[in-house]
């Protein structure tokens, strides 16, 4: 187990699949090492190389023999040679992949794919409900919905009449591409329908795996500490919107709002901030905006053939 | 960041590699990763060796590189050296940073036998 928070990665379930969705993912990531450049380069460096060593006569194509591969350039009599293989390969480089196709796919039909972090308890679920009611008559609207356990949440979201999912992520304290991509599969959402993803509410691991949105969305309330952008600068650093939500409560805590946007821009100086109350809808127009804009860009990028 | 999904990922990448080199053994692997990466390495080092048990990584030597955080700075218009994301220039105190290095995560190479 991690030291950190415990996540293993194998048993995320997502809500309604069945056994073929879970054998194509299998092959979806078979496929995956075809597509990589990286992969193909090295796999055939890898077999070339070792095939003079595998078959212990050190013997090439041509019957030459070649005994100074091994570490040291030479060779020692009865001891197997340790050999160095190269492979310069990113560590979220199959994730990073699976989140192009994600993309990539999503960008195709429309659908701005907007990804929601934050620690548990900042009200993501409630400003997703209130956003589901108030733009669904502009958009369609869609829902991942990640947590450990249970359908909660995607339960919440469904009641509000929008389609949503739940992905469970068993011990995993992140959602990872693969899994969105299991989940927009069985969701499929519609041309040109906003895809919110609600990520597991956690402000460290979430920060480095992309899923395929168009951008990440940081939400903090306001009766959290305003020096969370320092502490957990990654995810700061990672989103292009910081929401400030439960706004209503700043006339009784000692949130200062200046402060947490000068320590947000610290660590992302591009970042741009929305303050808002979900319960009382003071400020969401700001962020309906925001949705629209982004909407909008995804449009052009779509014309353009980008 | 989860540590213990990207160890996964990292035995998982080395060993297939290790079966594509036909070696059933990984002596060492050797990782890249930043001083600004979303990698704690004393937390990789726990995970990796718990993840690559019953795989060809099993007993492996975990070594890791750290590259240096880089940042460009828009205040006093030079790159300099940062160790954390929240730490101001070292010129000029300013925050305006944008970093330009040592967020990297990557597996360079291995040793078989």
């Amino acid at each position: 187990m991690c030291t950190t928070c415990g996540c293993g990665g194998a048993d995320a379930k997502v809500e309604g699949e069945n056994h073929g969705a879970q054998h194509h993912h299998h092959h979806h990531t078979h496929d995956h090492h075809h597509h990589t450049h990286d992969h193909h380069h090295h796999h055939d460096h890898d077999h070339d190389h070792d095939h003079d060593h595998d078959h212990d006569h050190h013997v090439d194509g041509n019957g030459d023999l070649h005994f100074g591969n091994g570490l040291g350039g030479t060779h020692v009599p009865g001891l197997s040679q340790a050999r160095i293989v190269q492979i310069e390969q990113d560590i979220l480089s199959k994730n990073d992949h699976l989140a192009w196709h994600n993309r990539d796919d999503l960008s195709r039909t429309g659908v701005l794919a907007l990804n929601l972090v934050s620690s548990p308890g900042s009200g993501k679920t409630t400003l997703l409900a209130r956003t589901a009611q108030d733009i669904a008559d502009r958009c369609p609207v869609a829902v991942i919905e990640g947590d450990q356990q249970t359908a909660l949440d995607a339960d919440r979201i469904r009641e509000t009449g929008a389609r949503a999912i739940q992905v469970n992520t068993g011990k995993g304290c992140h959602l990872d591409a693969d899994m969105v991509r299991r989940a927009i599969g069985q969701l499929k959402p519609e041309e040109g329908s906003v895809l919110f993803i609600e990520n597991v509410g956690n402000l460290v691991c979430p920060a480095g795996f992309d899923l395929g949105e168009a951008a990440k969305v940081v939400i903090l309330s306001v009766t959290e500490g305003e020096d969370k952008p320092l502490k957990y600068p990654d995810m700061f650093r990672a989103a292009k919107y910081m929401i400030l939500n439960k706004a209503d409560l700043l006339p009784y805590v000692p949130f200062d709002l200046d402060t947490c946007v000068d320590y947000a821009r610290r660590v992302n100086p591009t970042i741009q901030v929305i303050t808002l109350s979900a319960l009382t809808g003071e400020g969401m127009q700001a962020w309906y905006d925001v949705i629209e804009a982004e909407r909008r860009q995804l449009k052009v990028r779509l014309e353009a053939g980008e | 960041m989860h540590e213990m999904a990207l160890a996964e990922s990292v035995v998982q990448i080395v060993d297939e590699q290790a079966h594509k080199a036909g070696s059933d053994h990984i002596a060492v692997v050797w990782l890249e990763i930043g001083e600004l990466s979303h990698v704690e390495p004393d937390a990789m080092r726990f995970c990796f060796e718990a993840v690559a048990h019953g795989t060809r990584a099993q007993g492996a030597r975990l070594e890791i590189d750290r590259t240096p955080g880089r940042a460009w700075c828009h205040n006093c218009a030079s790159q300099v050296h940062v160790t954390t994301l929240i730490a101001p220039c070292p010129n000029c105190g300013g925050f305006q940073l944008q970093v330009t290095g040592g967020e990297d995560m990557r597996v360079k190479e291995m040793e078989v036998t």
